[in-house]
């Protein structure tokens, strides 16, 4: 009885194990094109970093060498300047988002607004319109005021274009903090700004951070704003990148889309750290 | 009463930023639409149709395509995500599909510049693995290759958004079918993807939108017609200092998207009312 019960168990056994390995062979073949479908291109790129020679019809480069990693960083190289503008832009939008996001986030986040629907869809319309006929003209107005070619008026243009993520995800988090934490703090004596910094702010802190992080990255990443606003005075890494691929130069276009692509990864490996799930399902609600 | 006054009061610098950075820029161009050497008429418009349309229609052809792409691969991703048994490849799907997702247009245009060229990685791969002939492969350099990097780049986020909001469902309904019977696609379809549906329609919008507004990608991997409304735009800029024809491409860009988003708010309108 127990060795006929032990015989179906093996091969019950058999048959389950069976069917589990050939599983794994779709499972592989669309992960496998997957994995390619995202890293070829990306491996592409490598290569051109650091190939001296590579023409059609060669798989791969004839030469490798770092002799172009050397010109851009050479001390008249345009890599470090733009670096350092970029960086510095993007802080600044991040600082002017965010101390225009905390506020408005807080207050359609928790407090009874009036229109507050109406209020949620004007943060909607940048993110509801097309950019660039935007640009075109806020460059046109700039050109005016004297804000075409300058740090601040591309700072500005970020700020506005930040400013959409940043109020909606601040939004989120705000009204993802549970509203009676803070009001327990009222009634325990706490002055509304010590509720507001000592009880929901650092609650509401990993989705601002979130949003900060958001921010930081759309200003590097800005293309379409700083071509109209910026160029050719304010030198930010992508119009390097865009006037280095125009010009042919892929070693020189490619080292600078690594050097943006660098912190890219570093934030898409953190943010759901950041973004909870209760967060973002709190989005565009 | 206070309390209103207070939370208008936190939210009106902001309002303010976007009053005066957004919706005058925004105005300037309908009216720039309108404005001609004769006064206000429909000549930037006329001229519009004559030179572009063509680009009009692939413009309309590549952003559907394209957010239709990205709404499907999202959606399967993301449901494996959430009702896939095996953990491991969950766990590597979970690791892989985000890479692209803060990769910037302007670098994405870079990468798929260089990898779907004739000489690109793709074909000299295809050619060693005696896929191809030399001789055989083609570049998609062309409004293919501007879907292709689209989905490659905004698939990541709508599926992020999507596995989010599939995490916060109820799991008890999902075990409940599953226990009845019932199949994983049929439980996706019919269970997890209703459930996110406000979520899955505002990432297309958005994905929409960003594609519409994106020029760097177009001027990358093809910058010549038929190619977008958006490289046109920069185009009569650069090339003519035409801000009429310009900000005439710019509307008929804004009705598109408007219909979209006047779809997604009576949407949402509706989904409120319930």
């Amino acid at each position: 009885m127990s060795a006929l019960s032990m015989q179906d168990g093996r091969a019950a056994g058999k048959r389950l194990r069976l069917p589990f390995d050939l599983k794994w062979l779709p499972r592989a073949i669309v992960l496998g094109l997957v994995a390619f479908a995202i890293f070829g291109p990306l491996a592409n790129l490598l290569l051109w970093t650091v190939a001296e020679r590579w023409y059609f019809p060669h798989t791969l480069p004839l030469e490798y060498g770092f002799s172009y990693w050397a010109k851009v960083f050479s001390p008249r190289g345009v890599a470090w300047e733009s670096l350092f503008t970029s960086v510095f832009i993007a802080l600044l939008a991040v600082i002017g988002s965010l101390a225009l996001a905390i506020p408005a986030g807080y207050a359609l986040g928790r407090l009874k607004l009036p229109a507050r629907g109406l209020i949620l869809l004007v943060f909607l319309i940048p993110q509801a319109f097309p950019n660039l006929p935007v640009y075109v003209n806020i460059a046109r107005f700039f050109y005016d005021v004297g804000l075409n070619g300058t740090i601040a008026g591309v700072v500005l243009v970020h700020v506005t274009h930040g400013l959409v993520f940043a109020v909606w995800i601040a939004t989120a988090s705000f009204a993802a903090v549970d509203a009676e934490l803070e009001e327990a703090a009222r009634s325990m004596g706490a002055g509304p700004f010590r509720a507001f910094f000592d009880v929901t702010l650092p609650l509401a802190l990993p989705g601002l951070m979130a949003s900060g992080i958001f921010v930081f990255l759309e200003s590097l990443d800005e293309f379409t704003g700083a071509y109209f606003v910026g160029a050719p005075d304010v030198q930010t890494l992508p119009l390097l990148l865009y006037t280095a691929g125009a010009g042919g130069n892929y070693q020189i276009a490619s080292i600078t889309a690594l050097l943006l692509l660098i912190p890219s990864i570093f934030f898409m490996l953190v943010v759901e750290r950041f973004l909870r799930a209760d967060v973002l399902s709190r989005i565009g609600h | 009463m206070r309390e209103r006054t207070i939370g208008l009061l936190l939210a009106v610098p902001a309002i303010a930023t976007i009053a005066l950075l957004y919706m005058m820029p925004l105005l300037a161009s309908v009216t720039g639409a309108f404005e001609t050497e004769a006064g206000f008429g429909l000549d930037n418009f006329i001229k519009a149709r004559d030179l572009y349309t063509t680009d009009i229609l692939y413009t309309l052809l590549i952003v559907s395509a394209s957010t239709l792409i990205i709404a499907a691969f999202s959606v399967a991703i993301a449901g494996y995500l959430t009702l896939g048994e095996n953990p491991k490849a969950v766990a590597i799907l979970r690791w892989l599909y985000r890479w692209p997702l803060f990769i910037p247009f302007i670098v994405v245009g870079q990468v798929l510049r260089t990898f779907l060229a004739k000489n690109g990685l793709m074909n000299n791969l295809l050619v060693a693995g005696g896929i191809l002939t030399p001789m055989q492969t083609m570049s998609f350099l062309d409004w293919r290759g501007i879907v292709i990097a689209f989905v490659w780049k905004q698939t990541p986020f709508v599926t992020l958004l999507l596995a989010g909001a599939m995490a916060s469902i109820d799991r008890a309904t999902i075990e409940a079918a599953r226990n009845l019977g019932a199949s994983r696609l049929r439980i996706l379809f019919e269970i997890v993807v209703p459930q996110v549906r406000t979520t899955l329609f505002v990432g297309m919008v958005l994905s929409f939108v960003t594609m519409m507004s994106v020029l760097s990608v177009p001027l990358m991997i093809s910058a010549q017609s038929p190619t977008m409304i958006t490289a046109d735009i920069a185009f009569r800029i650069n090339a003519y200092g035409d801000y009429g024809v310009a900000n005439a491409l710019g509307m008929i860009s804004l009705i598109m998207t408007m219909a979209v988003a006047i779809f997604y708010l009576s949407h949402n309108l509706k989904e409120k009312a319930r």
